[in-house]
């Protein structure tokens, strides 16, 4: 065994897996864990632990690894996190833990996001369920949205005591998690809903079907129901467009359309009434995890795939892992290339999608070389289905129709970083609806902060 | 659970139900809709909302069967129970927040067509309850299709009926009797409301636009999550891209493009039809409807 090395985890063949959802990554067994644990340094000072957004205490949750001790690895790492099976497969962790490990100086880190969800499958496995609080102290708090953040925030505030209800817009529980990310990256009724059940194991009631704003509003919650304090983590929900003539032709799509008809609504399965165009070729513009899902998901639904993504490679903001497999799978990149037109046929249909040439200039405020067109180099590629992944903004639902809740010039929600209060006293938020487009773990984090804000006001109320 | 409290056909492919939804009954206002899920396999489908009783905590649809979902919908009997009610979803009716003494002084008329009688007559219900008496034109293909006569006629002005095919009162389009309301009989209107079919209200506001009716229009088009989310519905309004679910479904009928709108209405006709035939001849099904590969 090469200690500088990761223990290789099993995945699906490329080839076979290009035609099921099934999930890709098989995860380490038994062995593999603990031969993979054994790699880890057990760091004093461990810097893995800062760069964690929830902060779990990694080199503990790896030393009961080591020792065999499977289910406490899995107590260890719920001290911090409620949702461990799913961070072990969508963290970024290659910028975050991974990215810290004294291991990965001289070779490849440990395998942290491996071992988490290994630990967390064990444990889902084998029935273990976290306790509910002994006791609670009766005080209400609502949170709006079932996402990474809601379920963080409400499970901590469960775990203090307080009497916690999750509402959610959707007809299922787990926002991005059940609407955004595809079956094949993470496996919803086996890993989401099993988390979910573990948030609610500690207390923690959900009610769907209610969107906050609509159906009722913040004041009212706070007025009429009696809730003390509460948690916005609404997310990112609104999809952008370019733009550009013949968006709205048929056959265009926003990636958020797509990938809800195929995951939340489970067109991608013959049992499901919702329909989904398969399209036979498909472009995805933007190059960011969104786009690759929703490429992947077109790909296994049948389609010849383009990623048409107006920087290079390098620039790409989706994780590599996600690149990789998605290359391995037989996506085509266009890089350097931007849409400037969706052609039509006479029923409005697209039939082709204008593109220019692009080429990196200077680097512009984000720290990326910002593309310039190319003059001249505009060319056609056939394509029968777009699917527009040029990220997403906050829902203004929420905050047009709360009194005294201040948003930025992005839309997104005002709130302190360190504890998540906004500008309305008892209203705290966190995750994407403050950040705008994020990751899930980030989310978390906020979600975390945010408990022990509502915590620490609620004390001093 | 959303209980089904009562369930009864108004014509062979349109049925009413009234359903138990408190947060919605609580929060609706006339021009709102909602999106309902028969069960853990069905599709979202927005609905108009027709009636709703603040104290029982009920809410009326109005359905016709489309697709799929809606056939496996009209089956349902009271006692039964949908998977999911989700509302009040969109823009009220702007009229529900304007002055009601400036209100007053308005004549509205309304134009249904179809279904859309459905959600036109808690707008009317709604004036009325507020002593504003609307006229209202009823336009249907065939007499059997004309719904909610008698609700509509105890809370509107002058009632019109009209069908294409001349089997029930007058005979001819919507569009007809508010010409001849306007040429003939002298009436003048300062707001308009049409409601049904794309293309009716297309043919409505190109009229309304002539005689200078100022017209809003509900849109209903394709969409999935109706809280801005998949941007399936999106319409183009005067140059301009709007999500009817968030921005509307209510809009001004003059600046709606009504022909992009219905080529984008065509997008999940096969699919659909795909769909309806599954649930009605299982798999026996197997291509040759000149819709299936």
């Amino acid at each position: 065994m090469d200690v500088l090395k990761k223990v290789p985890v099993r995945e699906q063949d490329p080839k076979v897996r290009a035609t099921n959802f099934d999930e890709v990554c098989l995860g380490y067994n038994a062995q593999e864990a603990t031969e993979e644990a054994n790699r880890c340094l057990t760091c004093k000072n461990a810097q893995c632990v800062k760069a964690c957004p929830v902060a779990i205490d990694i080199p503990g949750f790896i030393s009961k690894i080591k020792e065999g001790d499977f289910e406490e690895a899995g107590y260890v790492i719920g001290k911090s996190s409620a949702l461990p099976a799913i961070c072990g497969r969508v963290c970024p962790q290659e910028s975050q833990c991974e990215g810290k490990c004294i291991r990965g100086i001289k070779g490849e880190p440990v395998s942290i996001g491996k071992l988490e969800r290994f630990v967390a499958d064990y444990a889902r496995e084998k029935g273990i369920k976290p306790q509910k609080p002994e006791s609670t102290n009766g005080r209400k708090v609502a949170v709006i949205g079932s996402g990474p953040a809601g379920l963080t925030c409400a499970g901590d505030l469960a775990k203090l005591g307080y009497d916690v209800t999750i509402f959610e817009a959707l007809h299922e529980a787990g926002g991005v998690l059940v609407y955004g990310i595809p079956e094949f990256r993470l496996p919803k009724e086996d890993v989401v809903k099993k988390e979910i059940e573990n948030v609610k194991s500690l207390g923690v009631k959900i009610e769907t079907n209610v969107v906050i704003g609509k159906s009722v509003t913040i004041d009212d919650l706070m007025e009429k129901e009696g809730f003390e304090a509460v948690f916005i983590g609404s997310g990112a929900g609104l999809p952008k467009f370019m733009g550009i003539p013949g968006e709205t032709a048929s056959g265009v799509f926003s990636a958020n359309e797509y990938l809800t008809r195929s995951n939340l609504m489970k067109a991608f399965r013959d049992d499901y009434d919702t329909p989904i165009r398969p399209g036979k070729k498909v472009a995805v513009v933007g190059g960011g995890n969104v786009a690759m899902d929703a490429a992947r998901t077109a790909l296994r639904l049948g389609a010849d795939v383009h990623i048409v993504y107006r920087r290079s490679e390098e620039e790409l903001p989706a994780r590599v892992e996600e690149v990789h497999h998605a290359k391995e799978e037989g996506i085509i990149f266009d890089l350097l290339t931007n849409p400037v037109e969706i052609l039509t046929d006479e029923n409005g249909w697209v039939c082709g999608m204008k593109c220019i040439r692009m080429e990196l200039g200077e680097p512009d405020e984000s720290g990326r070389r910002s593309p310039k067109e190319i003059p001249g180099s505009e060319f056609v590629i056939d394509v029968d289905t777009v699917i527009m992944s040029l990220g997403t903004s906050p829902n203004p639902l929420i905050s047009s129709t709360t009194e005294g809740l201040d948003i930025n010039k992005r839309k997104c929600i005002v709130a302190s970083e360190e504890n998540g209060q906004t500008s309305k006293p008892g209203v705290f938020a966190g995750g994407d609806a403050v950040t705008g487009a994020a990751t899930v773990i980030l989310a978390m984090g906020a979600g975390k902060a945010a408990a022990k804000g509502i915590d620490e006001y609620l004390k001093n109320k | 659970m959303y209980k089904i409290l009562k369930a009864c056909n108004l014509a062979s492919n349109i049925f009413l139900m009234d359903v138990e939804a408190k947060r919605v009954a609580a929060a609706c206002e006339p021009g709102q809709f909602v999106i309902v899920k028969i069960d853990e396999k069905g599709e979202r489908i927005p609905l108009t909302i027709c009636d709703y009783d603040r104290q029982k905590g009920t809410v009326t649809i109005v359905v016709q069967t489309v697709g799929a979902s809606t056939t496996r919908m009209q089956k349902l009997k009271a006692g039964d129970s949908f998977r999911d009610f989700v509302g009040p979803l969109g823009r009220p009716s702007d009229f529900v927040n304007e002055d009601i003494e400036s209100l007053k002084k308005k004549k509205f008329l309304f134009v249904s067509g179809g279904l859309g009688t459905a959600p036109v007559y808690p707008q009317v219900k709604w004036l009325h309850e507020h002593g504003i008496d609307a006229d209202v034109i009823i336009g249907a293909r065939t007499k059997e299709l004309v719904i909610l006569e008698d609700e509509m006629r105890a809370v509107s002005g002058n009632l019109y009926i009209t069908t294409d095919d001349g089997s029930y009162v007058r005979k001819g389009m919507g569009t007809d009797v508010i010409k001849d309301l306007v040429n003939n009989e002298g009436k003048k209107y300062d707001v308009c409301v049409a409601i049904g079919p794309m293309i009716m209200m297309k043919f409505v506001c190109l009229l309304t636009k002539e005689l200078g009716i100022p017209t809003i229009v509900s849109m209903n088009p394709i969409m999935v999550d109706g809280t801005g989310m998949c941007g399936a519905c999106r319409i183009l309004v005067d140059g301009q891209v709007k999500f009817a679910c968030v921005d509307g479904p209510e809009f001004d009928g003059h600046l709606v493009d009504f022909d992009q709108a219905m080529k984008r209405m065509g997008l999940y006709k096969t699919e659909e039809g795909r769909a309806l035939l599954a649930e009605q001849e299982g798999d026996t099904h197997h291509g040759g409807c000149g819709n299936c590969n």
